[in-house]
């Protein structure tokens, strides 16, 4: 579904991606962890289109296109969806208006019918039970004066809403508490399925315990340094990531 | 001809000559402010920005009525704003008062010719407010306005009414056939915890130039409410300074909106003179101009007296080669202490060619006051266009979309659905005019 091929990536003048090899197929679940500053946002924001990011080697392809090639809302499109890590405050656009635009632009892309206002309010009723969302919080500005909380259930509201093929999750986990991520766990394993797969970003292994990756790998300092199953994520919970650090070499053994 | 002798000899033609009428009194006594003051140009402080006095190098008609083929109820049903089947509509045409096409439905509101209410029972209120607004506008472009009071109106909310529908006034210009001066003038008088909204749109017919120049005085008294919406949609040849000015004498609230989307040369004056304690005011406003039109909105809030309370907040977007200009004066006088005053303006530019210049302009001379000021001129914000494009929203329907937004805590304090429905509606169809053609920003 996914294949990241030695992508390098930069953002003034400064290299943070540094060769990142990974594949992702379909109905796989994988993790990335890794300290602070090592380039996994980086990773999600390059893979969603911003364009701040300039790719300077390496391929993406997706389901068979090149993914660096499309514009934002072109890889929406065909099916990416990220899950901000920070999700950004709209003043006065209703969450309601703007997800229901971003549902009808995402089926013209795909040569589908535009919903009705019957057909989006169904859809939206059933995503709002899963994810706890209440209808008030839709009808405010987008993520204005949401809580942290708020903000990531609604950015999984979003994805329930937009059902992507690949959907990447950077710690939505953080600020939640045990409650909270279980919603949102729970809003990500209905969308599982053997056509979709789940790249979670995260810190903690706690969300993990919800979503169960089929792979879990350590970026550190812009390149993955490490992959193994669910079980490394134990390891890096109970070893933190000095261990990651005191194997030696780090640079040449990923060249 | 020199515009100064131009309206000496129109002036002189006007015969205003009868020492015993008010009227006549105040006009020559503006017409003297005039010919000394004549036109501003780019030297007077206020007008450094905006520059009328090039459009006085043509010649306008006004004062007669120019009107070949009077307009008819059709024209006026073409320009009528959407709902409000009910309003009280009060029509000028080339700036006087049209008895015939206007209609007062409220018998809550007595509206008169100006004529009439300063010679009857309103005298005092006339003699007392009429040209309270120069104290402000110290231009010669105020003067003239009163200067030429002619076919003016007052309009009155007598102690404890509240007119059952809105006051819609229309101000027509008809530019079909020659370039037209119009000047428009009335005073509102809205009596003790009396209540009214009024809502003042422009339309001009025609190509031929047109310039407005119009002033609006409004007394507020005690426990009154006045709800006042000014709406500017007229065409690139249709030029205007519109001069709002009003007393809050006595503690009362004002909520003022001013949404000003197309023109010529705009130039909107909007004083509120605080002149009780414990009045209130909320000052808003909105612009979206595009191809080379001006909009330059002064506003002054006078704190004369203690605990008043004032906001202001004034958005705008500039396209094409508009440009834009405001000034926002705040005066706390020596005996208004614990005044607060908080103004706000946020402008976002759509283009390179197009600018703003902004300047909050505070003189306090209280010591115990609250307030607050802050401008800011800048692009839409990347990160929220790169948030939208990530869900599948191309990036000009992501940037109407913003921008709507940007438009919609100003419009929300339009309390008229309708009046709302209808300016979202123009801005709405502007963006998706926009989204649909050349994007200025990559
Ligand atoms: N806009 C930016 N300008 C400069 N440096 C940036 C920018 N965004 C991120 N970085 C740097 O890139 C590195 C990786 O950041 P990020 O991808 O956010 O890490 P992570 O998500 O793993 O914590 C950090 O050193 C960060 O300071
Ligand atoms: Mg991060």
């Amino acid at each position: 579904m996914l294949n990241i091929r030695n992508l390098h990536a930069r953002i003034d003048g400064k290299n943070i991606l540094k060769g990142i090899n990974l594949e992702i197929k379909a109905g796989e679940v994988h993790a990335i962890m890794g300290p602070n500053g090592s380039g996994k946002s980086t990773l999600a924001s390059v893979l969603a289109g911003r364009k701040e990011y300039e790719v300077t080697e390496g391929s993406v392809d997706f389901l068979g296109k090149d993914l660096l090639d499309l514009s934002p809302e072109a890889r929406a499109g065909e099916g990416l969806f990220l899950a901000f890590q920070y999700p950004i405050e709209i003043p006065g656009l209703s969450t309601t208006n703007f997800i229901k635009t971003a549902v009808n632009e995402v089926r013209k892309y795909r040569g589908e019918n535009a919903l009705d206002a019957v057909g989006f309010l169904r859809l939206m009723k059933e995503k709002m039970a899963i994810m706890n969302i209440d209808q008030s919080l839709l009808s405010r500005s987008l993520n204005e004066g949401f809580s942290g909380g708020e903000k990531k259930r609604n950015e999984i509201f979003q994805m329930a809403m937009l059902q992507p093929r690949f959907a990447i999750l950077d710690e939505t986990d953080s600020g939640l508490d045990i409650d909270a991520i279980r919603i949102v766990a729970n809003g990500v394993n209905k969308l599982r399925n053997k056509d979709n797969a789940v790249l979670v970003v995260t810190h903690y292994q706690r969300l993990l315990d919800y979503i169960v990756p089929d792979f879990v790998h350590v970026l550190y300092n812009g390149r993955i340094v490490k992959s193994g199953t669910k079980e490394l994520a134990l390891e890096l919970e109970e070893r933190g990531y000095d261990f990651i650090r005191s194997e030696n070499h780090i640079g040449e053994e990923v060249k | 001809m020199n515009t100064k002798e131009y309206f000496k000899e129109q002036f002189e033609q006007s015969n205003v000559q009868d020492r015993n009428n008010l009227l006549d009194v105040v006009r020559r006594q503006a017409f003297d402010t005039f010919s000394k003051l004549g036109i501003p140009g780019a030297k007077h402080e206020e007008w450094k920005y905006t520059r009328i006095s090039g459009l006085f190098n043509k010649e306008y008609s006004f004062g007669v009525n120019l009107t070949q083929d009077p307009l008819t109820q059709a024209d006026i049903d073409a320009i009528r704003l959407p709902g409000h089947e009910s309003a009280n509509e009060l029509i000028f045409i080339n700036g006087r008062f049209s008895a015939q096409l206007s209609i007062v439905r409220s018998s809550q509101l007595i509206v008169l010719p100006l004529e009439e209410a300063a010679r009857g029972e309103y005298r005092q209120l006339v003699e007392k407010h009429l040209g309270h607004s120069s104290k402000y506008q110290k231009d010669g472009i105020n003067a003239l306005n009163t200067a030429f009071v002619q076919a003016g109106i007052f309009i009155c909310v007598e102690k404890g009414q509240v007119p059952d529908h809105p006051v819609f006034i229309y101000n027509v210009a008809d530019a079909k056939a020659v370039n037209v001066l119009s000047q428009p003038r009335t005073l509102v008088c809205i009596g003790e915890a009396a209540q009214v909204q009024i809502v003042e749109t422009f339309s001009t017919l025609g190509s031929q130039e047109s310039f407005t120049n119009q002033v609006m005085e409004i007394i507020v008294e005690k426990d009154a409410f006045v709800e006042y919406y000014k709406i500017q949609n007229d065409k690139a040849n249709a030029h205007q300074v519109s001069t709002t000015h009003i007393r809050q004498i006595g503690k009362s609230h004002t909520h003022a909106v001013t949404i000003s989307l197309n023109g010529g040369m705009v130039r909107n004056n909007l004083n509120v003179v605080l002149e009780a304690a414990h009045c209130e005011a909320h000052l808003y406003g909105l612009y979206f101009q595009q191809g080379s039109g001006h909009i330059d909105n002064h506003t002054v809030v006078d704190n004369v007296e203690p605990n008043c309370l004032s906001f202001e907040l004034y958005k705008g977007i500039m396209d094409d080669a508009s440009t834009g200009v405001f000034n926002g004066k705040i005066f706390v006088q020596p005996q208004a202490q614990k005044t607060n005053a908080y103004q706000s303006n946020k402008n976002v530019l759509l283009s390179r060619e197009a600018s703003v210049n902004t300047k909050p302009q505070l003189e306090i001379f209280a010591d115990d006051v609250k307030c607050s000021h802050g401008c800011t001129v800048g692009q839409l914000d990347e990160e929220g266009l790169f948030y939208l494009r990530s869900r599948g929203i191309p990036e000009k329907r992501a940037w109407s979309l913003l921008l709507q937004g940007f438009t919609m805590d100003i419009l929300e304090k339009i309390k008229s659905p309708a009046i709302r429905t209808y300016v979202d509606g123009l801005i709405a169809e502007r963006l998706e005019f926009r989204s649909h053609g050349q994007q200025e920003i990559d």
